[in-house]
């Protein structure tokens, strides 16, 4: 059976539009929702509730429905979306949720984008009060962004059939629209819903461009766009939502708003049902069942809960047969996967449908996120705006004035108010439209709920909550609604309460026996309606999802087989694995390779800061523990760094290039943040200093050239350069030509082995890194990656940032006081090292830890304890294991640790908790190869 | 998303920003002259008003100069911004 009327509506009923819903075929046609068509198909059970199962179906025609969640299967799967704000589409596939929907399996295909836009006046809404107040501000010649939600302008009148100026309402509509889309400066932006509201007059709206194309949405064009609003001025005509009252039974499909089955009607041309009883606290409920009856619908009764019927409207209502009941409560009703029966006064009326009203809610979400006070109006039962703001005016139902006439006044009052405060004097009057309309919704009585079973009078659908719900939790001794609201989980689905949330504040105040104007209602935050994480991830997927650096010789890498970790942004070679290997085979390889003969490492990410000035070297002697001034050109320094607190932040090496200038190298993660810490001194503390910081990480590729047979290749490659270690010394640096490119070579080791660091312009980096590989190729030389590079400094006992440290780890701790000096009158950190927190000798120190049975590996992050059972809970924890490895030097496993008092525990057993056994170690010194530094000079 | 005047460059989006907390803040002429207390007061003490409040801000993915403001820690409102090195302006809070 069909419920769809013969004429009227904005669908063409000329087209048919094939989709399934719940393995279903059904038609509809172009202008119908999902939900529409269901409804014309006589479909009203849509899915079923959250925790309780109970049956659900379509209670509102708009974003603000509770209840009609539907998964879209095709054209690609999305959940929980509304079957009320779904546009029909040919091939559609959509299935009714049980509350929640599910992921799609496979990445969105579809593109999503974002665009800025700047404006003088925004108007939010294209009902009548928005349309007059963006026309009154493009006449005025401000640049005006007009946003709304539906797919096509006119709000409110699109659900009723209502004369303006004595002629079809849609007629005024479509003229305001092609004014403002014909005057330069104006976006008119249909399909798009603000849905936040942000300081500066910043706005974020989702505009959905294909959605509604189904399968013929181009590939090429963004699916759904996020607009970045910035606007001087803001008109927030955002409407009225209409509100049920809570009775019991009352979740029943076929349970709809008034005023919402006459906007199925009246845009749709949709029928809620054969018969129908309405409830309503208002007169805008008679105006659904006139315009029903004459529609065909046989309206059983009109259950008034007031007193008294209104005296126009009940004649009215006689001369069409429509019994009207005043002072009648609805009290229940009947039916399985529809209502079949209701109970009015005691009496069981049989009908198929239930309109209900219970009065007019302003959508006052983003007056309210803009952080616009709200004031609750005990005539209208609802919070309404409470203040003037500067930049923010509202205007239409929105303010909670419901009369037509009075809300396209305040709609110019507003426009005109916006585009003068931007700065533009008014461009003429726009004449405001007379209506004919028979209803207004104010004259109401609030109601909130009629007594009956509380466990079934349901007042958030969405979450399954109930009347037993919200008393259950004044009963515990809540009174906050915000408390009220988390306990219950009312207003927190999708559709954040629009409908339920001010009801549940009534039903609270109740409760209490407090005024409502006492209370505050809950905060609105963005978004207004559910945003999909991909529109707002936009382009920024994928790929583009955060830049990716890579050094000049990445292609070598990839071409020879490294595998790949993440540092910061960079790529860096992890380790490179030969067939047949895996990482722990292909590590002890590279680790006994470097060692033994010569290994070299992709350096280029480590940080690289150019500092130069009259006060370079006095600026780095407060910048790092250890002296730098007195440092001699060609010289070589490792340097910590620590933050006022005394706790390491970074090190590096520290190269005089000239009388005024250094070269200060950094760990690769912390380049960023130690220049902006240089930075922040010079411009903050010390401006008088004559020094200037610049990054010089990407001009250069450095190449540590590591092991006993480093030198023989660096002299093959670099003829020019005295490769002696009388010539060239520890800790200094040479420029030089190196495989006949301009190079700067230093005598780094960060591996206890003989080592250069190759450091030549980044356009150079590949040829150099290849005549390397070339000239090593006798001493089987091998490249290495990270984690080589991690185990040789561990086998050292030298420390990384932000594995062995961890912002509460002082020099000290990490037994390198050589490495703090005691000349220098200050520097960063120096006044901490003085105090008693630092100077407790049960600090955590950095210690080797060498497992007593050699094979067993620690996993890195345990717990150490002092005895080799556990006592009873809490345990005291010594330290954490920071770094541990297999190796080759070694012939065993060992590992490094922070422990408290490690220092004068070294030759202790300890033990570590590994899953369900504790494994006893031996504390050592950090340095665990070669102590006595006899491989440095090879 | 916040609009902050950057004295040098003018208004653009909080995102472009850095935090640096409370302003005038000044490092210790002598820190060695300090007892414990003292030096703990700049380490880690700082007011946390309700209201106007001097503080650092950075200019980090724009012209990368720091510079102070006065913020309503209430409502985030601007009340004045100033280059580093100016004094702090009078503002009506």
């Amino acid at each position: 059976m069909t419920f769809r009327t013969s004429t009227g509506g904005a669908i063409d009923r000329n087209t048919l539009l094939h989709f399934t819903f719940n393995g279903q075929k059904l038609s509809g046609h172009p202008g119908d929702t999902l939900a529409s068509a269901l409804l014309a198909n006589g479909v009203h059970e849509i899915g079923s509730s959250v925790k309780l199962g109970r049956p659900r179906g379509v209670v509102a025609a708009g974003s603000e429905d509770p209840t009609s969640l539907v998964q879209i299967e095709a054209p690609f799967s999305e959940p929980m979306l509304l079957a009320t704000t779904v546009e029909l589409y040919d091939g559609l596939e959509a299935r009714g949720l049980a509350g929640q929907g599910r992921l799609a399996a496979l990445p969105d295909p579809a593109r999503y984008d974002a665009k800025h836009e700047h404006c003088d006046v925004l108007v939010v809404g294209a009902g009548p009060a928005g349309l007059v107040a963006a026309l009154t501000a493009a006449r005025s010649g401000a640049r005006v962004v007009l946003v709304d939600e539906q797919n096509q302008a006119g709000g409110a009148l699109l659900g009723v059939e209502e004369y303006l100026d004595d002629r079809p309402s849609a007629e005024w509509v479509a003229d305001i629209v092609a004014e403002l889309k014909s005057t330069p400066g104006v976006l008119v932006l249909e399909r798009t819903t603000a849905f936040g509201m942000y300081q500066d007059g910043f706005v974020l709206a989702l505009q959905k461009r294909t959605d509604h194309l189904g399968f013929a949405a181009p590939a090429t064009v963004a699916r759904q766009r996020v607009w970045r609003i910035r606007t001087k001025q803001t008109v927030l005509a955002t409407g009225a939502h209409e509100r049920p009252v809570v009775f019991a039974d009352n979740d029943r499909p076929g349970i709809m708003l008034a005023s919402s089955a006459r906007t199925f009607l009246h845009r749709y041309g949709v029928l809620p049902g054969s018969r129908a009883v309405v409830f309503t606290t208002n007169d805008s409920a008679y105006c659904a069942a006139i315009d029903l009856a004459e529609s065909g619908v046989d309206i059983a009764l009109i259950a008034d809960a007031r007193p008294e019927a209104p005296a126009r409207l009940a004649t009215e209502c006689a001369a069409r047969g429509i019994e009207v009941r005043a002072g009648q409560l609805v009290t229940g009703t009947e039916g399985t996967s529809r209502v079949t029966v209701v109970h009015v006064g005691g009496e069981k009326i049989e009908c198929d449908t239930l309109l209900v009203s219970g009065g007019w809610n302003p959508v006052v979400s983003l007056f309210s996120q803009a952080r616009g006070k709200l004031r609750y109006d005990a005539e209208l039962g609802a919070f309404v705006p409470g203040e003037e703001l500067s930049t923010v005016r509202v205007a239409g139902s929105a303010t909670g004035e419901l009369d037509l006439n009075a809300c396209t006044r305040q709609g110019r009052d507003a426009g005109a108010a916006a585009a003068g405060a931007a700065g533009f004097a008014s461009g003429g009057q726009v004449p405001l439209p007379v209506s004919d309309s028979r209803c207004t919704a104010r004259s109401g009585l609030v109601l909130w709920r009629v007594p009956g079973d509380e466990d079934a009078s349901f007042v958030d659908l969405q979450r399954d909550a109930t009347v037993s719900d919200v008393l259950r939790a004044t009963g515990a001794g809540l009174r906050s609604l915000e408390h009220i609201k988390r306990y219950t989980t009312i207003g927190t689905a999708h559709d954040q309460g629009k409908t339920s949330g001010m009801i549940a504040a009534g039903i609270v105040a109740e409760a209490l026996g407090v005024e409502l104007e006492d209370q505050r209602p809950t905060t609105f935050r963005p978004p207004y309606t559910s945003v999909s994480f991909a529109a707002l991830a936009g382009r920024d997927r994928g790929e583009l999802h955060d830049p990716v650096r890579v050094t000049a010789i990445h292609p070598w890498h990839v071409a020879h087989g490294a595998l790949f970790e993440n540092v910061g942004q960079w790529k860096r070679p992890w380790y490179y694995p030969q067939p047949g290997e895996d990482l722990h085979t292909a590590v002890l390889r590279e680790c006994r390779a470097t060692r033994e003969s010569v290994g070299m490492m992709d350096g280029s990410t480590l940080g690289k800061i150019d500092v130069q000035g009259r006060d370079a070297g006095k600026f780095l002697d407060m910048l790092y523990t250890n002296m730098m001034s007195n440092l001699k050109v060609g010289k070589i320094r490792y340097g910590v760094m620590c933050g006022v607190d005394g706790m390491v932040i970074d090190d590096g090496t520290v190269i005089r290039v000239g009388e005024q200038r250094y070269l200060v190298t950094t760990t690769t993660g912390n380049a960023a943040k130690i220049l902006d810490w240089m930075e922040e001194w010079l411009q903050t503390e010390w401006p008088h200093l004559d020094v200037h910081c610049a990054s010089v990480t990407e001009h250069w590729v450095t190449i540590p050239l590591v092991g006993p047979k480093s030198r023989a290749v660096l002299g093959e490659v670099a003829p020019d350069l005295d490769v002696s270690n009388e010539a060239f010394e520890f800790m200094t640096w040479h420029d030089t030509v190196v495989a006949g490119v301009p190079a700067r070579v230093c005598r780094i080791s960060f591996s206890g082995e003989l080592a250069y660091e190759i450091n030549v312009t980044a356009w150079h980096g590949l040829a150099v890194w290849e005549a390397l590989m070339a000239a090593g190729e006798k001493y089987g030389i091998t490249p290495y990656g990270t984690e080589t590079m991690h185990v040789l400094r561990a086998e050292k006992g030298y420390p990384i940032i932000g594995q062995e440290t961890d912002a509460t780890v002082t020099p000290q701790d990490l037994g390198m006081s050589w490495a703090v000096s005691k000349k220098k009158p200050d520097f960063i950190g120096k006044r901490s090292f003085a105090r008693a927190e630092n100077n407790r000798t049960d600090r955590k120190q950095l210690v080797g830890l060498l497992p007593v049975d050699p094979e067993v590996l620690l996993p890195e992050g345990s717990q150490i304890v002092e005895t080799d059972r556990l006592p009873e809970p809490p345990v005291r924890m010594l330290g954490h294991v920071t770094s541990s490895y297999p190796s080759a030097a070694l012939g065993r496993t060992f590992a490094l640790a922070l422990v408290r008092s490690g220092h004068e525990r070294i030759g202790e057993t300890l033990y570590v908790p590994v899953e369900d056994t504790l494994v006893p170690v031996t504390v050592t010194e950090s340095v665990l190869y070669d102590k006595e530094g006899a491989r440095r000079d090879g | 998303m916040q609009l902050i005047p950057c004295p040098w460059c003018g208004p653009r989006e909080e995102a472009e920003f850095h935090y640096g907390g409370q302003a005038h803040v000044a490092y210790p002429e002598d820190p060695s002259a300090l007892t414990d207390e003292e030096w703990a007061q700049y380490v880690f003490f700082r007011d946390n008003p309700s209201g106007p409040f001097a503080e650092r801000w950075s200019h980090s993915a724009g012209c990368r100069r720091w510079f102070n403001a006065v913020r309503d820690t209430r409502s985030h409102d601007l009340l004045a911004v100033y280059r580093a090195g100016e004094p702090m302006p009078e503002v009506a809070s």
